[in-house]
């Protein structure tokens, strides 16, 4: 799918006194799609979202929605919409009120507002609550309101500030599907601030990581926890072990990491292009992680690599039981600890590894990723 | 039958010591009011002895031509330094609170000084400002000649309307407002349509207290008003000076009455507000 591009950020700075709170942001969002703003509390996500529906105005650097420049156009007339991490819903107003409101401020025909006001209410499923006061809401539908309220003005974009934070875990996970279908709906592009991975992974489109104020990477989910770029991101999302090593072998079929923290070289089926010789840093998922029991010295066969390469011995110090999967805590020889991780596809009792069990750990050539910073 | 609690040491409904306290504080406090109303009822003129009902006093009241004008006066006044404090002090409050500006400390601190000036202070500064500095006409016609006090009692009920709505604001909600600019308001309207409707329960609060504090200033009053300009308070205190008749408890009553009507009232509005609003 190649959409056009919507939102068009060139370089922008947002500087609060000494401090950048977004630096040198280049950044592109396409019409239609589902981006989330991904990254740690303060850094910078919160303050972009912000520059977009123009709440703050930036120190450098341009914003272009629809190929118009945002930099004169004041937040009540930009063509974006904002759901607020307060939902920011007027207590003093009815759900009718509240999502009437900008029309109101628009002039909008009383007739047409009245139908676009319960479409609206709708859509999110709460027509029956029309009359009711925010106090009377639970903070559920006082996200739907807030919700619809902002859609009801037909933005071209609509903004979400940690939309799921407040929700309880139930909730949460009602919320996403409940989301990704409004969106499906009416097509408008969203752009969704979070902290959590999961959710930025299991709705986005594409995801931007941030990192004090620096954009990190921008890829989609997958991508993203498949190839992560940096060690920031590789750690960022998700859980991954990370071994420092010495690329010793880098042709471009294949390349050879020797680390003296795992104790045997990783062998990969792919090259890196990095100087010779120098540090890097390999990242392996603990789902990639292959774990069978260590009976005698022949160690399993991993297949795409060189015997002795990708397998490495060690006993299991603790384990982590969560239910749909277990997290097992690996020591090596060198005292390395990696994490593995186990879909439990049989019961409990019949996981077949305990604390204090020598194992095998063996991954995919194909599975390490290499990163260079 | 439930065993009774253990009496607390603040349990004062159930310590005789306390209980008794506290009817002290109640008979202080309101037996003086209590036989004000109650010898505005009396038939003698005199408030020593009880001889008979009688609300002859009352129509006396309403026939007395210089108590009524000193009692619309009072009102004017009241009610003109009341609209007044009330839009200075939102201003000064949202000011205060939005805002940082250089010696915003003083500023603060300057606002507040009315509140703890001694009233014959500001009063014979009043005096002093409108006699040689800014002498008020003297022969202005109503409502015009009560400018100088208004005035004066602009000057020292706005700092606690200013007080109330800045405390107010503390507890609301930034995003709120810039919902509504989101939403399309500009900043007007945004602040009409949010931040007014979230003050509201300080303002009324605070233009209740401005109109009971202009209501019932004597001091500052006295030395302002011009010859020919009487409020209640001072009319009052000129009747006393020769007896107190069941006259004057009569329209002390009926100021009474009205003031707490009043004090109902905003009470009322603004219990309504606070329940509305909680939930922001």
């Amino acid at each position: 799918m190649t959409a056009k591009t919507l939102i068009r950020i060139e370089q922008l700075t947002k500087r609060f006194g000494d401090f950048a709170a977004v630096d040198d942001v280049s950044l592109e969002i396409r019409e239609g799609e589902f981006f989330a703003l991904l990254g740690p509390s303060g850094c910078g996500k919160t303050t972009l979202l912000r520059l977009l529906a123009g709440l703050e105005t930036p120190s450098e650097g341009r914003i272009l929605i629809d190929d118009v420049d945002m930099a004169r156009v004041p937040p009540n007339k930009r063509p974006v919409n904002m759901v607020f991490q307060s939902y920011a819903v007027f207590p003093h107003m009815s759900v009718r009120d509240n999502v009437a409101y900008g029309l109101k401020v628009d002039k909008v025909a009383a007739k047409e507002r009245q139908a676009r006001v319960i479409e609206a209410l709708e859509l999110v499923k709460l027509e029956d609550l029309i009359d009711r006061k925010p106090d009377q809401l639970s903070g559920g539908q006082r996200q739907r309101v807030a919700l619809a309220r902002a859609l009801v003005k037909r933005p071209r974009v609509l903004l979400l500030d940690e939309p799921l934070s407040a929700l309880d875990a139930k909730l949460r996970e009602a919320m996403r599907f409940e989301l990704a279908r409004i969106q499906d709906k009416v097509g408008v592009t969203f752009v969704m601030v979070t902290h959590d991975q999961n959710e930025a992974l299991a709705m986005a489109c594409r995801c931007a990581l941030m990192h004090k104020g620096v954009l990190q990477q921008v890829a989609t989910p997958s991508d993203l926890y498949e190839y992560p770029n940096t060690r920031f991101v590789a750690d960022f999302i998700g859980s991954i072990n990370l071994f420092e090593g010495r690329l010793e072998v880098d042709e471009p079929g294949h390349a050879v990491v020797a680390s003296a923290a795992l104790g045997v070289p990783i062998y990969l089926d792919h090259g890196v292009t990095g100087a010779s010789g120098s540090t890097v840093w390999v990242g392996i998922r603990p789902e990639k992680i292959d774990m069978a029991p260590r009976d005698g010295d022949a160690p399993p066969d991993q297949g795409g690599g060189a015997v002795g390469h990708n397998v490495v011995a060690g006993e299991i110090r603790h384990s982590a039981y969560l239910g749909s999967e277990t997290i097992y805590e690996i020591a090596l020889a060198t005292g390395t600890i990696v994490k593995a991780l186990r879909s439990n596809i049989r019961r409990y009792e019949e996981r077949g590894f305990d604390d204090g069990d020598s194992v095998w750990l063996s991954w995919d050539a194909r599975s390490p990723v290499v990163l260079l910073s | 039958m439930r065993a009774r609690e253990p009496k607390g040491p603040l349990d004062y409904a159930r310590s005789t010591p306390l209980r008794l306290w506290v009817g002290l504080v109640l008979v202080f406090l309101y037996a003086p009011l209590a036989c004000l109303v109650a010898f505005s009822f009396n038939e003698s003129k005199r408030n020593i002895v009880w001889t008979g009902f009688t609300t002859d006093w009352y129509g006396k009241v309403f026939d007395d031509g210089d108590l009524i004008t000193a009692f619309v006066n009072s009102l004017t006044i009241a009610a003109l330094s009341t609209l007044v404090s009330l839009v200075l002090g939102a201003m000064v409050a949202v000011a205060l609170w939005r805002f940082r500006f250089p010696f915003k400390p003083a500023f603060e601190g300057l606002v507040a000084l009315p509140i703890v000036v001694p009233e014959i202070c500001m009063g014979v500064s009043m005096l002093v400002f409108f006699s040689r500095i800014l002498p008020w006409p003297t022969d202005l016609p109503w409502p015009l000649d009560l400018g100088s006090i208004v005035i004066a009692h602009i000057s020292f009920s706005f700092p606690f309307v200013a007080i109330i709505v800045r405390a107010r604001l503390a507890s609301f909600n930034r995003e709120l407002e810039e919902g509504a600019k989101d939403l399309g308001a500009g900043e007007f309207r945004a602040f009409f349509d949010v931040l007014v409707p979230h003050m509201r329960p300080a303002l009324i609060a605070g233009a209740l207290l401005a109109f009971t504090l202009s209501l019932d200033d004597f001091v500052i009053t006295f030395f302002t008003a011009g010859p020919d300009t009487v409020t209640f308070p001072v009319k009052v205190y000129s009747m006393v000076r020769f007896s107190v008749t069941p006259e004057v408890n009569a329209a002390s009553t009926l100021l009474m009455a009205l003031t707490v009507v009043l004090t109902i009232i905003g009470l009322r509005i603004q219990g309504r507000d606070v329940a509305e609003m909680g939930n922001g």
